[in-house]
């Protein structure tokens, strides 16, 4: 899920976030449920949809942030448009994923859990997709590319930096 | 609606008409499909393009009008996840292996339309002298007993009905409105299944003392926070066969005591979310799940829970804390989930396989289940096979099999002529089994004596190019990313016992490495307040058990034997370099010089030891050291 | 009651009790950093770790009940030797500071480490914060924190907890990252921190000091120190007064038995015993968020319009009555 709104639309994402949570809020430990509806409407958790988050279901906002800082899949920052990430499951890590790792981080100028200052790329290491006999597997916003060698992702990020790179801030505005 | 045993079977008989060539029971001559083509929908396969498959051959089904007469299933985990996608034509189970979407037209022309098999895309070892095997008879499947995986391959996931026709709800009824809760309880207990999510206690005693503790308000509770990472078994399961899990849910619930349960999933198995919503949906409309189920008193809700990326949940109290909204924190025991699991209320937590046991015992008997497997260890283990194994995917295999029966017979070896090096079980919580090792048989407490532990079904073969001290670092990268942060020892141990191991792995390790590494081990273990903490050294000390010489070669003669750890190797190129010159065109920082047909040497103070001459020259001339 | 056994001595205990709080009753002390009599059990810092039964697995004294027969041992070399590695891994990420630390005679950390003979090391590895003391949160006037001395026992956070109203603390991050943080991580100026000083009071190491106690440069062990209750309301909260030559400050006790801690009543106990009534800050809402701003005693112990009535009561319009 990558997300970049203008004000208007935040606003009216924000709105209908809004609308989400007043539906669970009565339930019982609905906390992890709305931070993976704010991460997946906005691609991480804005500070502010944190205060919100603890208005409606009552919890302190140091749970909140402690809850969101706890696990990986709920972050701070945006993702970029281009989500990558690298297997590091033992299948794939065992069929050389870490060369791979390093690989984008070189081509990327990021760091794993980093997004790019123009954000277009975010990368990621996650813990085994389950696709192990593909390993070692690498995602691009959630599509598998698997079977990869150092070779197919310096192809692979080359396409990506053509096909998102290209897009400058001139098109977000 | 309300669901009545009669109208269970009108169900099933209804819906087994058309599932004449499934692999049932008995088949049925008059059946109304000449074919039926099954295309493997579990997420390694829809990685391969498996959807683009069915949409294909559902649209040339559909442009000649041949609905009638070939039916198309999505179906859960065949297995053998190497070979993928995987497409099966039945009658007679032919297994079509590494298809590309074009293949299909061809399959559908000739082997559909025309009656015969497309020769060259069927799994080579299955073919035969006079024709070829079906695929449950290829030597992967050989050892294989399918319990917990049933019906994977065999239904359509996302269609209830086909779980019913196959025997699916049979066993929520017999317990329901033939068993009292004790009954139920005695033969999951009598049966002698033991938890499969890697600690091995005793399932029947975990319900019994959830039964027992007092309590208006219980849960029932699925742990299907697969973390181990090379493990998938949950998974396929849930994506393979959702209704087994939740007809066992609801068997545990009546037995305890409890009207509501949780399914505790990971956010990183999105097509199993969307199954298991899917199936409780229909359970739900059948009246198989909600209120009076089978018209008796008995009610039963499901909710699905999802993690968000902490390894750590999969231990009970964590887990308990992640569905009540916290940071997923162990806490020190007692008091027991069975007492004071879920908001405080006693709660039984059970994995996704050992669930999906629970209906075959029920249905067959607990004696029908110790048949299968060991005294110890009755019944199968699903195992997730990968690494350096030809064939990597899913085995379920019964208890009691040896580690060489399953890397020799069913894996099919180590590829490309490598000799085999170590099994590795249990995840970061396991060790690794040499070769000494072999023999060992499959069962929780064989594999805990050779220093290992079944875990939860992830079995990852490394050779003779995988490094024991880079795989321990490996796995202690992992502990300590996953460490939760709570207790000291092993928020600060291992993060220290991974510094150590990157010291050896990079040329800085010392006489005092192995023993520090040693004596915070042992603090660890010791000390940790719970398992992922108390068995966070074992990686370390399962290598160090059996490749202490790697790590002395490592220290001592900063040299790494498997040619892994980069700032202790280097290239040379040996006698036997022709001269091509392609591995100095393929230098990235141009270190390798000699004339052409003449030896070619490297410069090792440049080289970044990148690897890439090593992979292209073309007579193996290329040595790491 | 109980009958158990710790080291070889027979002692009673009332059911439900802890092994801690069990050897503790008979005079047998057992080292816990997490540890407060008044908050749930955390089992977090595993120093108490005890012998139980002749069993190689050690047990938590704080989170196991004692029960009849038990054979506790809370001294064995093997038990010391995992302590002190204990001890050791918070050392390995904690300054060496004791020298000008406040907490220096009361740190719990000092005083085990000297018990079991722990000292600091120079290692290369990675720390949670500096190699060297600072402060790392000095925008409230009353408390300073430094995160680098925090051995994230979690006490802090527990006894914020305690009161509904307040949890303003929570740990964040996870492993080895894992710190402490005040709502979004924020200061304790920008959160909504009440300054009632409950996490000093119960911090056993010098990751949160009392400001104006330390501004004073009185360390506790230096001092003449006697316990006092706040009168400002009936709860009666503890603070101790502390005097040295002819300066003296206080600071507040942990706080007991639903005992809440306020920063008024704070104030209020400055103003009756301190040797000189220091500016008071009270925390406003400013458009730039949270701040803490100068007030007067009067404004701070919301004493104006009391003493508003009063003056009228007094004045020859009000003739004896209040407004």
């Amino acid at each position: 899920m990558v997300s970049h709104f203008n004000q208007e639309e935040r606003q009216r994402e924000i709105a209908a976030f809004e609308r989400d949570l007043e539906r669970i809020k009565d339930g019982r430990g609905m906390l992890m449920h709305a931070l993976h509806l704010a991460q997946n409407r906005f691609g991480y958790v804005p500070s502010d949809v944190q205060q919100i988050i603890a208005d409606t279901l009552k919890v302190p906002l140091s749970t909140v942030y402690g809850v969101i800082t706890f696990y990986s899949r709920f972050t701070l920052v945006p993702k970029g448009r281009c989500d990558l990430s690298i297997c590091m499951g033992t299948a794939c890590y065992i069929q050389g994923s870490e060369e791979l790792l390093k690989e984008t981080e070189e081509t990327l100028g990021i760091k794993s859990g980093e997004t790019s200052p123009d954000g277009n790329f975010s990368l990621s290491t996650t813990r085994c997709v389950g696709a192990c006999s593909l390993a070692p597997v690498v995602t691009v916003n959630g599509e598998v590319h698997g079977r990869m060698t150092v070779q197919e992702m310096k192809k692979l990020l080359a396409d990506l930096q053509q096909q998102y790179g290209s897009q400058s801030e001139s098109d977000e505005e | 609606m309300s669901m009545t045993i009669d109208k269970l079977k009108e169900i099933r008989e209804e819906t087994l008409k058309h599932m004449n060539l499934r692999g049932l029971p008995s088949d049925r001559p008059n059946a109304p499909y000449k074919w039926s083509v099954a295309i493997c929908m579990e997420t390694s396969c829809m990685s391969s393009k498996s959807p683009e498959i069915k949409r294909r051959l559902l649209d040339l089904i559909k442009r000649d009008g041949k609905e009638g007469e070939i039916e198309v299933v999505g179906t859960g985990c065949f297995g053998l996840c190497e070979a993928g996608p995987i497409v099966i034509v039945r009658p007679g189970d032919t297994f079509y292996y590494h298809l590309d979407p074009n293949d299909i037209d061809l399959i559908y022309e000739q082997h559909l339309l025309g009656g015969e098999p497309v020769r060259d895309l069927i799994y080579p070892e299955s073919i035969t002298e006079d024709g070829y095997l079906s695929y449950f008879d290829i030597p992967f499947m050989a050892h294989q007993e399918r319990i917990a995986l049933r019906s994977s391959g065999h239904i359509d996931p996302e269609d209830i009905r086909e779980y019913i026709a196959f025997g699916g709800y049979e066993a929520l009824y017999k317990a329901l409105v033939e068993m009292t809760p004790d009954e139920v309880i005695d033969v999951v207990t009598a049966s002698g299944l033991r938890g499969r999510g890697g600690g091995g206690f005793l399932a029947g005693r975990k319900w019994r003392a959830t039964q027992a503790s007092p309590g208006d308000e219980k849960f029932i509770i699925c742990n299907a926070d697969e973390g181990d990472p090379g493990a998938f078994m949950d998974r396929s399961i849930l994506e393979g066969d959702p209704h087994s899990v939740i007809e066992a849910m609801a068997i545990a619930g009546y037995a305890i005591g409890s009207d509501q349960g949780y399914v505790y999933v990971r956010a990183e198995y999105p097509i199993a979310v969307e199954r298991l919503e899917k199936a409780i949906g229909q359970a739900n409309d059948l009246g198989l799940l909600g209120e009076n189920i089978f018209g008796t008193d008995f009610s039963f809700d499901l909710e699905i829970r999802l993690g968000a990326g902490a390894f750590v949940c999969g231990e009970t109290t964590a887990l308990t804390a992640s569905i009540e909204g916290r940071r997923g924190t162990p806490r020190s025991r007692p008091p027991y989930s069975a007492d004071k699991g879920l908001w405080g209320k006693p709660t039984m937590i059970n994995n996704v396989e050992t669930f999906a046991n629970i209906p075959y015992i029920l249905l067959n008997g607990a004696e029908a289940f110790k048949k299968i497997g060991t005294a110890n260890s009755p019944g199968t283990k699903v195992f997730a096979l990968s690494g350096k194994i030809k064939n990597v995917g899913l085995v379920e295999i019964p208890m009691g099999t040896t580690l060489r029966q399953v890397v020799e017979e069913i894996g099919g070896g180590i590829p490309n002529g490598k000799a085999f090096k170590a099994v590795q079980t249990g995840g970061p919580s396991g060790g690794c089994i040499g070769p000494e090792h072999l023999d060992t048989p499959i069962d929780f407490d064989s594999l805990t004596e050779v220093g290992s532990m079944m875990g939860s079904g992830g079995m990852i073969i490394m050779d003779e190019d995988n490094c024991a001290v880079d795989v321990a670092r490996f796995y202690m990268d992992f502990i300590a990313d996953e460490s939760c942060g709570k207790c000291t020892p092993c928020r600060e141990g291992t993060k220290r016992m991974l510094e150590i191991l990157i010291d050896i792995t990079e040329g800085r390790g010392d006489e005092t490495s192995i023993p520090r590494l040693e004596r915070l081990a042992k603090t660890t273990e010791l000390a940790s307040l719970c398992a992922l903490g108390q068995t966070s050294a074992n990686p370390i000390l399962s290598t160090l058990k059996t490749f202490r010489d790697e790590y002395e070669a490592h220290i001592k003669e900063k040299r790494c034997p498997a040619g892994v750890c980069k700032a202790l190797t280097s290239y040379f190129i040996t006698d036997a370099c022709i001269g091509c010159g392609l591995c100095a065109r393929n230098c990235p920082v141009s270190c390798i010089s000699g004339e052409r047909k003449k030896l070619h040497v490297i410069d090792t103070d440049q080289c970044i030891k990148c690897g890439l001459c090593y992979d292209k020259c073309p007579v193996n001339a290329i040595v790491k050291k | 009651m109980i009958t158990l056994t710790i080291n070889g001595q027979k002692v009673t205990a009332e059911e439900g009790m802890s092994i801690l709080d069990a050897a503790l009753a008979h005079g047998i002390e057992i080292p816990a950093l997490c540890h407060d009599p008044n908050l749930k059990p955390e089992s977090s810092c595993r120093l108490c770790l005890v012998e139980v039964d002749g069993r190689r697995w050690p047990r938590v004294a704080c989170g196991t009940p004692v029960r009849d027969g038990m054979v506790v041992e809370t001294n064995t070399p093997e038990i010391r030797a995992t302590r002190r590695e204990i001890l050791q891994l918070l050392l390995d990420n904690h300054p060496n500071d004791c020298l000008t630390c406040q907490k220096a005679g009361e740190c719990l950390l000092q005083k085990y480490a000297y018990e079991y003979g722990v000292t600091f090391r120079t290692h290369n590895g990675a720390r949670r914060g500096s190699e060297k003391a600072r402060f790392t949160d000095t925008s409230s006037p009353y408390i300073l924190r430094d995160e680098s001395k925090c051995i994230l026992c979690g006490k802090c956070i527990s006894t914020c907890a305690a009161l509904n109203e307040r949890s303003v603390l929570s740990f964040a991050g996870r492993g080895f990252e894992t710190k402490v943080a005040a709502d979004r991580d924020e200061t304790l100026e920008a959160s909504t921190c009440v300054s009632c000083s409950r996490c000093v009071a119960v911090c056993p190491v010098g990751a949160l000091i009392d400001r104006r106690v330390r501004e004073k440069k009185i360390r506790p062990w230096d001092a003449d120190r006697q316990t006092i209750q706040c009168k400002a309301c009936e709860y009666g909260c503890e603070y101790e007064v502390l005097e040295k030559g002819n300066e003296r400050v206080i600071r507040p006790l942990a706080p007991s038995g639903g005992r809440p801690l306020c920063l008024k009543g704070r104030l209020y106990v400055e103003a009756e015993v301190s040797s000189d009534l220091r500016i008071p800050y009270k925390k406003k809402e400013t458009d730039k968020g949270r701040k803490f701003v100068r007030t007067s005693w009067v404004e701070a112990l919301e004493l104006d319009q009391i003493l508003d009535r009063i003056a009228y009561t007094e004045s020859e319009s009000g003739k004896g009555r209040a407004k």
